[in-house]
């Protein structure tokens, strides 16, 4: 009641409230803060480690790094970098790798998907733990293993696959041919790295199936609906923005692979958004084409490529963070 | 008839379980029923696995009267019901023998479309468990949706289908809204409202309102009343007083250990008052459950 007369008299001050933590916690506490801080100086380190390397490139070519696709080191008689005369652009770099991860993920989602699929709501118990595992299993397995797969298997049945979209859907500008030079391709490349990353997207989007919430699958089917319809109305929803989040993992991977990409793409220092013909880019690849005859200055050319491709799957993966935070709760 | 019924279970739904006798003519008046038999379980059984859970029920249910099942937990009353509408097999290593008639047909029938069998009986469950991702008016038409089934007048059947699941008035105004966004127990009117909507013949009802407070169970309740002149209704309940409010007969059912099994069936007001076994005068009264 008094509290209705004054209110605004005798309010007791506000208590401080702590609490202690024992010893052990504070020791977890600072082992656990420890981890966590410690990914982040490391990716902290590595960039500023190839900003400083790559500043020297940086300055000389200016906006035409980003903006020029030729690449080639001129040297002077010390046999030392030329700068004046050196000309490094990864632009057909960083659009081939975009190319090839667009193709991957537009091969791999579906693919995944329905694997997921499977694996969550048609697969016999004793069929999914032999599934999961080998699935699992492929997501381990050592990149150069494919590249040199598809180099050998993948490489002609895909230029067999590249001529058929050729063929009927030539018309698409993207699967113009100005030569009839299938091999190495953007289409291959980007169909070797849809391999590798299947599993990592079956995986996520498995997980994310398997949780669905049981009453809402029941609601589902007592309302009538099929198997597909349940998926349609209760689960694909529920799981859209987990699926995103895995295409986006698979994406992050198949912008920064090198070594498979390397195996079976033909790198070409030139612009091509024809992803059927043999000319493409990539740069993690050219990093390790050119590493090893690389000059010093070069490799400090070679360092802020790196740099860029790095900040470029920064902001990819932060674009399709953003995306899954926006369109992603209302199914859940 | 009609209108004597709907006053019965107006004074039903305020009916304390000391009073119970004062509503015993109730159940007498649907004992020669117009509508017939609603659904027939025949010598039921349910295993999950090997463990044997439901042991042998017979059990009609009539058209346009409320059957409450009651017992204490894990005497497959849950179990029981899930077999009238074929939910029972999604559980792995279900089993069942016995058989469930709907309109004279066997629905363990080889041959039979499970879908549509589950359209003709539709199911309420224990939580809400409305599609989310869907807004009110979307999901009391999902089952339209799912099943493929086409109407003419979809704003039509969504009114009718609120009004008779007791929501419209508060909902009407916020069709568009996510089905999320309703309170605890208009979310289980809207669940209602949806299974509704494909114009099932049976209800089932798998505690209703355990999730739900009072005021929302009261509500619930009502549109059970409301809507059992139109069809068959069986409730699984734990609440007692809510079997003797909103039913017309009650199963008692009961696990010594061994596979579930009915003790007795009646008009809800005998089971209530002058239970002829002294296990189910037990639990009623409750002695033990």
């Amino acid at each position: 009641m008094s509290s209705l007369l004054t209110p605004k008299a005798a309010l007791p001050p506000k208590r401080k409230i702590t609490t202690e933590p024992r010893l052990s916690d504070k020791i977890f506490r600072r082992v656990v803060t420890g981890g966590g801080l410690s990914s982040l100086l490391i990716l902290g380190l590595i960039f500023i480690f190839l900003l400083m390397q790559g500043l020297q490139t940086f300055k000389s070519q200016g906006i035409h790094f980003l903006t020029g696709s030729a690449w080639n080191a001129a040297v002077n008689d010390a046999n030392q970098i030329d700068l004046k005369n050196s000309h490094f652009g990864i632009a057909a770099m960083l659009i081939g790798t975009l190319i090839c991860a667009v193709i991957a993920i537009a091969v791999a989602v579906p693919i995944s998907v329905f694997s997921a699929l499977f694996l969550t709501f048609y697969v016999p118990n004793s069929l999914k733990k032999i599934m999961v595992a080998v699935i699992d299993l492929m997501a381990a397995f050592p990149s150069i293993l494919f590249g040199l797969w598809g180099f050998f298997v993948l490489e002609p049945i895909g230029e067999y696959w590249a001529k058929l979209l050729h063929k009927y859907f030539g018309w698409v500008p993207f699967f113009k041919m100005e030569a009839p030079f299938f091999s190495r391709s953007p289409f291959i490349a980007g169909l070797v790295l849809a391999i590798m990353i299947i599993p990592i997207v079956t995986s996520i989007s498995r997980e994310i199936f398997g949780q669905t919430p049981l009453d809402r699958i029941q609601a589902a089917y007592a309302l009538g609906a099929t198997r597909f319809g349940m998926i349609k109305a209760v689960a694909f929803p529920y799981a859209r923005s987990g699926i995103v989040g895995g295409a986006m993992l698979g994406l992050g991977r198949a912008m920064g692979e090198t070594v498979a990409v390397y195996t079976v793409l033909n790198i070409v220092y030139k612009i091509n958004w024809h992803v059927l013909i043999g000319a493409g880019g990539n740069v993690a690849s050219m990093i390790l084409l050119k590493f090893g005859e690389a000059t010093q200055g070069e490799v400090k050319a070679l360092m802020a490529a790196g740099l860029v491709l790095f900040v470029v799957t920064l902001i990819v993966n932060s674009l399709a963070d953003f995306i899954v935070a926006r369109s992603g709760k209302s199914g859940r | 008839m009609a209108e004597e019924n709907d006053k019965d279970k107006e004074m039903q739904t305020h009916t304390t379980p000391a009073s119970l006798s004062g509503i015993a003519s109730k159940a007498k008046q649907h004992s020669g029923n117009a509508l017939g038999v609603g659904l027939e379980a025949r010598g039921i059984h349910a295993w999950f696995g090997e463990k044997h859970v439901l042991n042998n029920i017979s059990l009609d249910f009539w058209a346009g009267t409320v059957t409450a099942l009651i017992g204490p937990s894990g005497c497959g009353k849950s179990t029981f019901i899930r077999t009238l509408n074929r939910m029972h097999e999604f559980i792995p290593g279900a089993a069942m023998a016995g058989e469930v008639l709907l309109d004279g047909k066997d629905i363990y029938a080889p041959g039979t479309d499970v879908t549509k069998i589950r359209l003709k009986v539709g199911m309420v469950f224990q939580k809400p468990n409305p599609f989310p991702s869907m807004t009110i008016a979307e999901n009391v038409l999902a089952g339209l949706k799912l099943a493929q089934l086409k109407v003419e007048n979809k704003d039509d059947l969504l009114q009718e289908c609120l009004e008779r699941a007791g929501l419209w008035t508060e909902v009407k105004d916020r069709l568009n809204a996510h089905g999320g966004s309703l309170s605890g127990g208009q979310q289980q009117r809207l669940c209602i409202a949806r299974s509704l909507a494909v114009r099932p013949e049976v209800l089932l009802m798998d505690e209703p309102c355990s999730a739900l407070d009072p005021g929302s169970t009261l509500k619930v309740e009502e549109t059970i009343a409301h809507l059992s002149s139109s069809m068959t209704i069986i409730i699984v309940t734990h609440n007692m007083q809510q079997a003797a409010r909103v039913s017309d007969y009650t199963a008692f059912f009961l696990s010594d250990g061994g596979p579930g099994e009915m003790v007795e069936l009646g008009p809800t007001s005998e089971i209530f008052s002058r239970p002829k076994d002294t296990r189910t005068e037990n639990y009623v009264t409750g002695r033990f459950g």
